[in-house]
């Protein structure tokens, strides 16, 4: 059985896509729709979804790409990580291109640190105890659906006693970023399509205050071409009706209560905390640190090193297009001073940035 | 040997060195008596124009299921002849040791490059073999390089591709790349991911004789894969070309590997596809010899060349939408989520 393309089956989607157009013809306004995941604005991209939609539909893409809403100044601490001369910096490979201050782990590696790309945080506390003369830092940086693996990883380094292992945290949390954007009245966005895998951990029901407070539909949705044609049917729906409520169209994996195993990890490690957003700024409680009884896991109270004052790139618009309000070809440095070869802003080098997405599959 | 592993001495000219070679390297790889040896190999002359390759392999790691670094070099640089339309004649090996490497696993590469020798039908006629201290080298690097002979007046080139060209591939894409990679980094993914790694010059030499000058352009995805050597023949032949998704063959195991790690099968490396564009009228004919091999028994076509344009790649996804495929900036990188 090919359970890809099963969700890929062409008829389907000419039906889908053409009672979407059926549902909006003769509508002279514009629908606008943000995706929020970075995995989604990818599959938009890479099955070229935009094109398909008709003109009063119009996706945008938000805050979900991990990489792209960690600030500079956590790859300028993992960079001053990476040169301490016994620490190895283990971390998930889209992490090393991106830009800090003045360099990545990426050029950190090829002058002689140790950068070490795993598939899993359990990956680095094996490395770990295989290598009891190093400091083995592991870059946490992700949402929900990677925060209860590095939560696990860390109670195994617990388990084992491993007093070489830590963590440098920066994890972040949904839905946070979403209302900070549903109440931004430059953007209108009439309703989210709202993250697939960080919601079979959250759950749907993380989304109702959103729904509550601004009147925003919601709708879960998954990965595949055809989830997400149905994902925006739905919120069409919602829109055209004028309602809000939270929907599930990836329940063959979302639940409303979520995966309570994992929300039970996290919270025995994790605890809320103010993060900054690139883009986006400050949000109150939309991250998450470690709890003090694993104080001896983080990397930034165990460590320390001196860390450069951040710098963003001038003339970057990775913040406005994290926020969705212009898009990566809006910015003057797109395709120009910022390439895939040479990314200047966090959104070129994520593979899930729209930037990257824009200019690998754009027209 | 003597010794189990490498040592410096083996790579000195002395008298290590010579028992290296007269007790392992020549009777692996060709077999030809100590009084015969000289700094160079003499070849006879040959009747048509010739075609010349350079590769170096430095794989990691060395073996991998469906190969090691032993067939790779071998057949890589048979493909790379392949594609200039070049029956392979003779190869040279150089071999790179890293001291302290077990000799056990030399024989083990020697014995595979014997063994792909083999199966190309080509000559190891002349080598050389170096050894350097302990950590700078990792384990053991290979550079071949060949000859081959073109009977034929054909040219093939990546500036060949004409509009209306369909575009053609011998079976899956990005099975070596994942093996690799699944090896290399001890993923235990379960299902069958194995290199394609093989010896491509006699499928094109059937191509050739069914297709003639309607073969256009040739070249194997290697490094980069499919998109990259695609969106290369695009540029240099000056068109647009559109591939279809639906036609794409990704064997499960090496689609569910990608899709774990958020790489695209298309940018996956392989070492027994070649690509070729071929005018529609042969495009039956060149697909059935192509079939009638066993590396050629799942060839299909997966798109076809659109118009002279600027070097446009696009892909027609499989709900019907159209993208643009771009080179990658560098190595694709798994991802966070």
């Amino acid at each position: 059985m090919n359970l890809t393309r099963a969700f890929r089956d062409p008829e389907l989607a000419r039906g889908q896509l053409s009672s979407i157009i059926r549902s909006v013809a003769g509508l002279d306004r514009t629908i606008t729709l943000m995706e929020v995941c970075g995995t989604h604005t990818m599959a938009i991209y890479q099955h070229g979804i935009r094109a398909l939609l008709p003109p009063q539909i119009r996706l945008i893409s938000g805050p979900g790409c991990p990489v792209c809403v960690t600030p500079v100044g956590y790859v300028d601490h993992a960079v001053a990580l990476a040169r301490r001369p016994d620490s190895v910096v283990a971390t998930f490979g889209d992490m090393v291109r991106v830009p800090g201050s003045s360099s990545s782990l990426l050029r950190e590696q090829a002058l002689g640190a140790h950068i070490h790309i795993v598939y899993s945080p359990l990956d680095a506390v094996t490395y770990a105890q295989a290598h009891p003369e190093v400091e083995v830092v592991f870059l946490g940086v992700g949402f929900e659906t990677t925060a209860p693996t590095v939560a696990g990883a860390v109670v195994v380094a617990q388990q084992k006693q491993l007093s070489n292992f830590s963590v440098l945290c920066s994890h972040k949390t949904m839905p946070g970023p979403m209302a900070a954007l549903a109440g931004d009245p430059e953007l209108q966005v009439d309703g989210y399509l709202c993250p697939a895998h960080v919601s079979a951990v959250i759950g749907a029901d993380a989304y109702r205050p959103l729904v509550d407070n601004f009147h925003v539909p919601c709708v879960v949705t998954g990965f595949e071409p055809l989830d997400v044609l149905q994902g925006v049917a739905m919120l069409v729906q919602q829109v055209l009706s004028g309602s809000a409520k939270v929907e599930i169209q990836y329940s063959r994996v979302v639940k409303a209560a979520g995966n309570q195993k994992a929300q039970a990890l996290l919270q025995q490690v994790f605890e809320p905390c103010d993060a900054r957003w690139r883009g986006i700024g400050d949000l109150p409680q939309s991250g998450l640190r470690l709890r003090p009884a694993f104080a001896a896991f983080d990397a930034a109270r165990k460590l320390t090193v001196s860390v450069e004052a951040p710098r963003e790139s001038p003339g970057c618009l990775c913040g406005e297009i994290l926020k969705g309000k212009v898009r990566p070809t809006d910015c003057p440095l797109f395709r120009n001073l910022c390439t895939p070869e040479n990314p200047v802003g966090a959104c070129m080098v994520s593979s899930e940035g729209t930037c990257a997405a824009e200019y690998k599959y754009g027209s | 040997m003597t010794s189990d592993i490498i040592l410096l001495g083996h790579g000195s000219g002395g008298t290590l060195s010579h028992q290296l070679l007269d007790e392992l390297i020549i009777p692996l790889l060709s077999g030809v008596p100590s009084r015969d040896q000289n700094d160079a190999a003499v070849l006879a002359p040959v009747a048509g124009r010739l075609a010349f390759t350079t590769d170096s392999y430095v794989v990691d790691p060395l073996f991998f299921p469906g190969g090691c670094i032993g067939d790779l070099a071998v057949y890589g640089t048979v493909n790379d002849l392949a594609m200039a339309g070049a029956t392979p004649l003779a190869l040279s090996v150089g071999l790179i040791l890293e001291e302290g490497l077990p000799v056990a696993v030399l024989q083990r590469v020697l014995e595979a490059m014997r063994d792909a020798a083999t199966a190309a039908g080509v000559g190891i006629v002349t080598g050389d073999t170096k050894v350097v201290p302990r950590g700078k080298a990792d384990k053991l690097f290979i550079n071949t390089a060949g000859i081959g002979v073109l009977e034929h007046d054909l040219s093939f080139s990546g500036s060949g591709a004409l509009p209306g060209d369909r575009v053609l591939i011998n079976g899956s894409i990005g099975d070596h790349g994942m093996a690799v990679l699944a090896c290399r980094e001890g993923l235990e993914l379960t299902g069958d991911l194995r290199s394609d790694c093989a010896p491509l010059h006699r499928l094109v030499a059937a191509m050739r004789s069914a297709g003639g000058a309607a073969l256009h352009v040739l070249r194997d995805p290697t490094r980069g894969g499919v998109a990259t050597t695609l969106k290369e023949i695009c540029l240099q032949s000056q068109v647009d070309l559109l591939l279809e998704e639906n036609a794409l063959p990704v064997r499960p195991a090496t689609a569910g590997a990608c899709a774990l790690l958020g790489l695209d099968p298309l940018f996956v490396a392989n070492e027994g596809k070649l690509l070729a564009c071929v005018a529609p009228d042969a495009v039956d004919a060149v697909l059935a010899a192509m079939r009638s091999l066993p590396e050629g028994a799942e060839s299909c076509c997966i798109g076809e060349v659109t118009a002279t344009g600027s070097g446009r790649l696009r892909l027609r996804t499989a709900i019907g939408g159209v993208r643009a495929i771009e080179m990658l900036a560098g190595e694709q990188l798994p991802r966070i989520c």
